[in-house]
């Protein structure tokens, strides 16, 4: 792992769907087993270019989600290396059986993408919201869970799944990232990236929140509060060991998710400490509710996901320490 | 067309599945044997003469494949797969024993000689497409054989793979529907009638025929046709009984999955019998 932090966080110019589509297309002119299969998200996810370039090995399997992973199971069966993407709430609730099945019980080798994760579907609204995406992933056996936060943790972990083998579920922002890492980072699946080294509270994000966080570490160094920062890209397996070290040398957590905060980070995060060192916690996520319309400003406010919520939730649980 | 030794050698072996899957089932004392017996002749069709198989190297890569997305058939399956070498009879006795490798349903990662896990019904139609689609993509002229139950064509599944197989033009995927007419709760006409099962699917693109499921050289036969058919897929939809070839379980309405009473086991022994019996006729 070799972390280079970007002194300048702002929005990248690169969208990662096609920072996506660049790199599965570099893989798979150097490993012939790599195939992509879409439900008819194919131009949504930038995926084009590939399916030119590889007509053969591309399958767009229409609006067929469930047909989609048990093809893709298939093809993992026979030495094929399969890369699936349909929406989120697509791509894991709408063919858990399949998933879980075909893929998962069978061991087999399939990389899932669930694109627009959260409040990130902003005006596609409730139906294609995923605020459960994560919690009906990490419940499946032997299943890993990855968020990249930007397009150099993408390319970075898109090309190692190449040489791995078994279920992944990659939860995968469309548009354009916050930058985050700058290039040459490499990223070690099951690792936390540690971004700040405060000491009063770690704060554990992932996914946009990420660059929520750092806001917010903004925000309470004005307070003269040091905030601790790690980005949680994986959610399974996590990364049990940091988090026990962060929560015995900053003695409070807040988690900082854009999922509903029952099953997703939050959840993993306060099993650790429950079962291992008792921490006052606290935890930004969607408080159990359904996605609605809307810009994502919006939608972050109106479900509490900003960096002044997050700041908010740091104050209260330093309350409790 | 099957020479008259190789007939008698196909009605042999499915007589032997028969006899051995009624055995293993038997000593366990329940399970799915409506739906095993169902597709025994199939099974000796596919395993005894078509399939391109070695028991000793079963992950052989240019080998044919069988998804058996009706799972809960795995007893016949297993009883097919051991006679063949690919494990010992005996094993047999162990169906869904501790830590048996043969569990009620189809599972590629316990049974030797299983090549799709199955048993959440629909799912085999998809695993059957992507190992038709993979081995296409890597030039081997390997063929991929499916067998669906009638009742299982209920899952929107199935036909989105119908679909999607039509489209593909996968002509070396070949489908069998067991059509025993009976799903878990009674008859497929009473629960969600599945009308003309062929039409359905010559309806999606689909090649049929429509053969007798206790006929091994019309089985036999209907393969060879489908693998005249080029740039479509084929569909064989088999007229079977719930139970086939064991009369007491056929004539039990509620014959998905049979807990043996008392009467049954020694319904079974008396089957067991008969079958041995004619075993020796063949021999002869």
């Amino acid at each position: 792992m070799t972390i280079l932090l970007t002194k300048n966080s702002v929005k990248e110019d690169v969208e990662m769907r096609n920072v996506y589509c660049q790199t599965l297309s570099e893989l798979a002119r150097e490993n012939e087993q790599i195939v992509a299969l879409d439900a008819d998200l194919m131009s949504s996810m930038g995926m084009i270019p590939f399916l030119k370039e590889f007509p053969e090995r591309t399958f767009n399997c229409g609006v067929q989600e469930a047909n989609m992973m048990g093809v893709a199971a298939g093809l993992s069966a026979t030495g094929k290396i399969p890369y699936a993407h349909t929406f989120g709430p697509f791509a894991t609730r709408r063919c858990y059986d399949q998933v879980f099945l075909s893929g998962a019980y069978t061991k087999s080798n399939i990389r899932i993408t669930g694109s627009d994760p959260g409040v990130t579907a902003a005006y596609n609204g409730g139906t294609h919201m995923p605020f459960e995406d994560i919690g009906i992933m990490r419940n499946i056996p032997e299943m890993t869970v990855l968020e990249p936060t930007d397009s150099v943790m993408l390319t970075d972990i898109i090309k190692q799944l190449a040489g791995l083998y078994g279920m992944f579920y990659v939860r995968l922002l469309r548009k354009n990232a916050i930058k985050i890492y700058e290039k040459g980072s490499t990223f070690k699946i099951g690792k936390a990236v540690k971004l700040k080294n405060g000491k009063d509270v770690t704060i554990i994000a992932n996914g946009i929140m990420v660059a929520e966080t750092l806001k917010a570490a903004h925000l309470l160094k004005e307070k003269g509060i040091s905030v601790r920062l790690l980005d949680m890209f994986t959610l399974k397996p996590i990364d049990k060991e940091t988090i026990i070290t962060c929560a015995k040398e900053t003695g409070a957590i807040v988690t900082a998710e854009n999922h509903n905060i029952i099953n997703g980070l939050g959840s993993a995060v306060a099993e650790i400490l429950a079962e291992n060192i008792p921490t006052p916690m606290e935890r930004i996520g969607v408080k159990d509710l359904f996605g609605e319309v809307g810009s994502v400003d919006y939608l972050k406010e109106r479900f509490e996901l900003t960096a002044n919520d997050i700041a908010k939730k740091v104050e209260k649980v330093l309350k409790r320490k | 067309m099957l020479s008259q030794k190789e007939l008698n050698q196909l009605e042999r072996f499915a007589t032997e599945i028969r006899l051995e899957t009624l055995k293993e089932i038997k000593n366990l004392g329940f399970g799915h044997i409506g739906g095993a017996m169902s597709i025994v002749e199939t099974l000796a069709v596919l395993y005894g003469k078509v399939m391109k198989i070695n028991p000793k190297e079963p992950k052989w890569k240019d080998r044919d494949w069988l998804v058996v997305s009706k799972g809960h058939a795995g007893p016949s399956v297993y009883t097919a797969l051991a006679l063949k070498g690919y494990f010992p009879i005996e094993e047999l006795m162990t169906l869904n024993k501790p830590k048996t490798n043969l569990p009620s349903h189809c599972d590629r990662n316990k049974t030797i000689g299983i090549d799709m896990t199955t048993g959440s019904l629909g799912q085999g139609m998809s695993t059957a497409i992507g190992i038709a689609l993979g081995n296409r993509l890597d030039r081997r002229n390997s063929y991929t054989y499916l067998i669906l139950g009638d009742g299982e064509c209920d899952e929107g599944q199935v036909w989105e793979g119908a679909l999607f197989a039509h489209h593909h033009k996968l002509d070396h995927l070949i489908t069998f529907v067991d059509t025993n007419k009976k799903q878990l709760d009674g008859y497929t006409k009473d629960i969600n009638d599945l009308g003309d099962i062929a039409q359905k699917f010559a309806s999606f693109g689909w090649h049929t025929q429509d053969v007798n499921g206790a006929d091994v050289a019309k089985i036999y036969e209907a393969i060879e046709k489908a693998k005249e058919i080029k740039e479509q897929p084929s569909v064989i939809i088999l007229d079977t009984i719930k139970g086939q070839g064991i009369k007491f379980v056929e004539e039990t309405m509620a014959n998905h999955h049979m807990i043996f009473s008392t009467a049954e086991h020694k319904a079974a022994e008396k089957c067991i019998i008969e079958l041995e019996n004619r075993l020796k006729e063949y021999q002869v």
